[in-house]
């Protein structure tokens, strides 16, 4: 990998993996004896193993210009493995914590092993370290490929990507010291944060500058989409996190807002972060994957650019359907709702561009487990996307809100929508990254395929029982006008669906282990196996500078 | 209009101050008031702060990750009032640097939880929650007991409550790390001084059973019993609504 930077960027590297061993140390001699020292030692030894790497190939010799008439897709190619391990890391904990619900008793007697500090290393796991390498290493995919140009240099694309899977590590090796912030799915710590707004910028201009070498008039669709991902969520995250640290040697802050103004804001996070990280980022994906898989064009332009704005405009509002019949002010709560029920309509026209697309292509679904990871994607799109407008409505809420039936909601759309979409991505990407004519086994791909669907099916209708079931119990009254059902009542008739529910998310973890047995196995063998170079899959490059001319398939 | 983003799409530059312009509207329009409107938090004069000892035990309970599972917030709902008790307000949580409201309730809520069960039951049921409710599929907390409370760091964590603006005064902020001693130790000299910077209603015990040692388990307890009782409001106005009639 070194030995793909430049002279200088070789230099730079080094000077930032400096600053950020000095950051280190400044961190462990700060924080001695809490959890932010800890953090501080890992960043300087994460340094210094950079610092070792670097001036282990520095003095390689330099690329070859030739580099700049192909795409760079060595971050890529990390990114998705990268993604992967995360993935089968996130859901092994996942379906561990699942278990403890039925059986708490399979865990050890420690801190960091207690439920409530294993959920947050699941959710970010999936969601961060899965959802956030898969997006971040397709992007920059598919902007190099859209825009017909080169990635601007070689460093920043590993800044980003190293900077982000540093931030991930942070974050999951902090919730089992028991750092937290407490605010769903911005759990991390005010110094994790601040490291994430330096890593986020970085990618937000290198997306800028890369668009703006683009040789296409036009910005793709899902340049659009990935730009709303990358804008919104520093927006959210810059908003939802800020605190005050009770020192400068303490990992320890307390957030800005209090009560019903945090409430609101953490769900306006909380709701958005489902929406920008979970939903636009993976539409930008799936607008480039599925037409380029299935060979059709997108359905209709027109479509796109509605539920495009449609998305980003009427997701914003949204996050109050959170707070429904709490202290929130009510009409904040009616315009979450009223929002909440017209997003159906951009999400539907996303979700029915991307099944109408495949038209022509059915027969290609049949028969390639890839492309029907994509389009059961999208029709899980188009079912959780209902669901969420659902129960989005007030009384629907009253039954559906603290119960497993959100659990299951959520689970429909990361599993059903988020994991299918991505690992549909993934088998695309992974024969053309690395030059191969398909993956190792497609056999697996389809073992995959079947055990995810299946894993996302038990898994969303336990959830959807045990939470209707639990919301009726909680309101039930008998005839004497008394509640009917003590709590732990409700708690015993969750324990059959709590078991298939864990069941469920084995099956999805088996197939995510045989994904990555798969990619790995692609990556690992017939490497000799040269497929045909797609001489289409260039970037186009200035003749005037100096660079080779233009093949002539061009 | 799709002429327009026709020649839209062409400029990054527009397409970036589009996606700002657009996604901003909701939040600012939903969450900019919320701080300006002054019915949005009701008066309660009583209010009191957390002491030290509850304000550890709190970061215990977000620590552990216990809203996971626990909700602090009753909803405007015959069968929650009935369940829980009264509906929870916002000033209840106005001193809550993060809020805890929760989204799911694995466990029942707790908005309500302070002074119903007593000490020894939050004690034994931390240690092992299948001893006192056998159906439970809570976690054991035994180590909390096992564990000395940090508290040279007290006095930092109220004065960063300060700034984000919680009225802790000099007072407190000084005797931050004795106030918490004395709150679990009733028959100590520090003990009286609680009382006299939060209030004669300030529950001072030996809250893991043990005078002597500063634990954990002591902050969590503390915590577990002020839920609720911060301030009375909540009782108020379904006080006066059965006065009426």
């Amino acid at each position: 990998m070194v030995a793909e930077l430049t002279k200088n960027e070789r230099q730079g590297a080094l000077v930032i993996l400096l600053a950020l061993a000095v950051t280190g140390l400044a961190m462990a001699a700060g924080g001695r004896g809490d959890p932010f020292g800890i953090h501080g030692a890992m960043v300087l030894v994460a340094a210094i193993v950079g610092i070792f790497a670097v001036i282990g190939g520095y003095y390689a010799p330099e690329p070859s210009p030739e580099r700049l008439d192909s795409y760079y897709d060595s971050p890529t190619k990390f990114g998705i493995v990268a993604a992967m391990v995360w993935a089968v890391a996130g859901m092994a904990v996942g379906d561990w914590v699942a278990w403890l619900l039925a059986y708490p008793e399979w865990t050890f007697d420690a801190a960091w092993a207690s439920f409530g500090r294993l959920r947050p290393v699941h959710t970010s796991g999936v969601i961060f370290g899965f959802g956030g390498n898969a997006l971040i290493a397709t992007s920059f995919y598919v902007m190099q490929r859209t825009s017909r140009a080169r990635l601007p240099d070689q460093l920043t694309p590993w800044f980003v990507l190293f900077g982000y899977n540093l931030f991930c590590v942070i974050a999951a090796t902090g919730y089992l010291m028991g750092v937290t912030q407490s605010k769903e799915y911005a759990e991390p710590e005010w110094y994790a944060d601040i490291w994430l707004v330096i890593v986020w910028v970085t990618y937000f201009v290198l997306y800028l500058r890369t668009l703006n070498r683009r040789k296409e008039p036009h910005i793709y669709v899902s340049n659009w989409y990935y730009l709303a991902f990358i804008l919104v969520v520093a927006m959210l995250h810059i908003v939802n996190n800020l605190a005050v640290p009770i020192s400068w040697g303490s990992a320890k802050s307390y957030s800005l807002f209090s009560g019903v103004q945090d409430a609101m804001t953490e769900w306006w996070y909380g709701h958005n972060a489902v929406a920008f990280f979970l939903t636009s980022g993976f539409l930008g994906m799936m607008y480039y994957y599925m037409p380029k898989r299935a060979g059709r064009p997108i359905y209709s332009y027109r479509m796109s650019i509605i539920s495009f704005w449609g998305i980003t405009f009427f997701y914003m509002w949204a996050g109050s359907h959170h707070l429904h019949y709490t202290a929130l002010p009510q009409w904040v709560q009616s315009l979450g709702m009223t929002f909440s029920v017209m997003l159906l309509v951009p999400s539907w026209v996303s979700a029915g561009n991307a099944l109408m697309t495949l038209n022509g292509a059915w027969h290609k679904v049949r028969d390639d487990a890839v492309l029907r990871f994509m389009m059961v994607a999208a029709v899980f799109y188009g079912l959780s996307t209902f669901e969420g407008s659902f129960m989005a409505i007030r009384p629907v809420n009253s039954l559906s809100h603290y119960t497993d039936w959100t659990v299951g909601h959520v689970h429909a759309g990361a599993l059903g929508w988020v994991a299918m979409i991505t690992f549909g991505a993934i088998y695309a990407s992974v024969p053309w990254l690395w030059k191969r004519n398909g993956m190792y086994s497609a056999k697996l791909v389809e073992a995959h395929f079947w055990l995810s669907l299946a894993g996302t099916i038990i898994y969303v209708f336990a959830m959807w029982n045990s939470g209707i079931i639990q919301g009726l119990m909680w309101r039930t009254y008998n005839e004497s006008g008394t509640l009917a059902y003590s709590f732990v009542d409700s708690l015993v008739a969750m324990h059959p669906y709590y078991i298939a529910r864990a069941i469920g998310g084995a099956f999805f973890l088996l197939g995510a282990i045989i994904g990555l047995y798969n990619i790995w196995m692609t990556i690992r063998t017939a490497s000799q196996d040269q497929a045909a170079q797609n001489v289409a899959d260039r970037p186009v490059t200035e003749p005037a500078i100096g660079a080779p001319a233009l093949q002539p398939g061009e | 209009m799709f002429g327009f983003h026709y020649r839209l799409e062409r400029k990054t530059i527009g397409l970036v101050l589009g996606i700002i312009g657009v996604a901003s509207i909701g939040g600012l329009v939903e969450i900019a008031p919320l701080f300006t409107i002054h019915q949005t938090v009701e008066d309660a004069p009583d209010m009191r702060v957390y002491t030290p000892l509850e304000l550890a035990g709190r970061n215990i309970y977000i620590r552990e990750g216990c809203y996971a599972c626990h909700s602090q917030m009753i909803r405007t709902l015959r069968d929650e009032v009935e369940r829980y008790g009264p509906y929870s307000l916002a000033v209840e949580s106005k001193y809550d640097h993060p809020m805890l409201w929760g989204s799911k309730r694995t466990g029942p809520d707790l908005a309500r939880l302070g002074e119903k069960y007593s000490d020894d039951w939050h004690v034994a049921h931390m240690i092992n929650p299948r001893a006192v409710v056998p159906e439970s599929v809570m976690p054991s907390y035994a180590f909390l007991q096992r564990t000395e409370l940090r508290t040279d760091d007290l006095s930092d964590h109220l004065k960063a409550q300060r700034k984000v603006g919680v009225p802790y005064t000099d007072d407190m902020i000084a005797n931050a790390a004795a106030d918490a001693y004395g709150q679990a130790a009733p028959d100590s000299p520090a003990a009286d001084g609680v009382t006299k910077r939060y209030g004669k209603a300030t529950t001072v015990r030996a809250f893991d059973g043990k005078p002597t040692d500063l634990t954990e388990m002591d902050a969590l307890v503390a915590y577990l019993q002020i839920l609720g009782r911060l301030t009375d409001a909540a009782h108020k106005p379904v006080a006066t609504a059965e006065k009426k009639p």
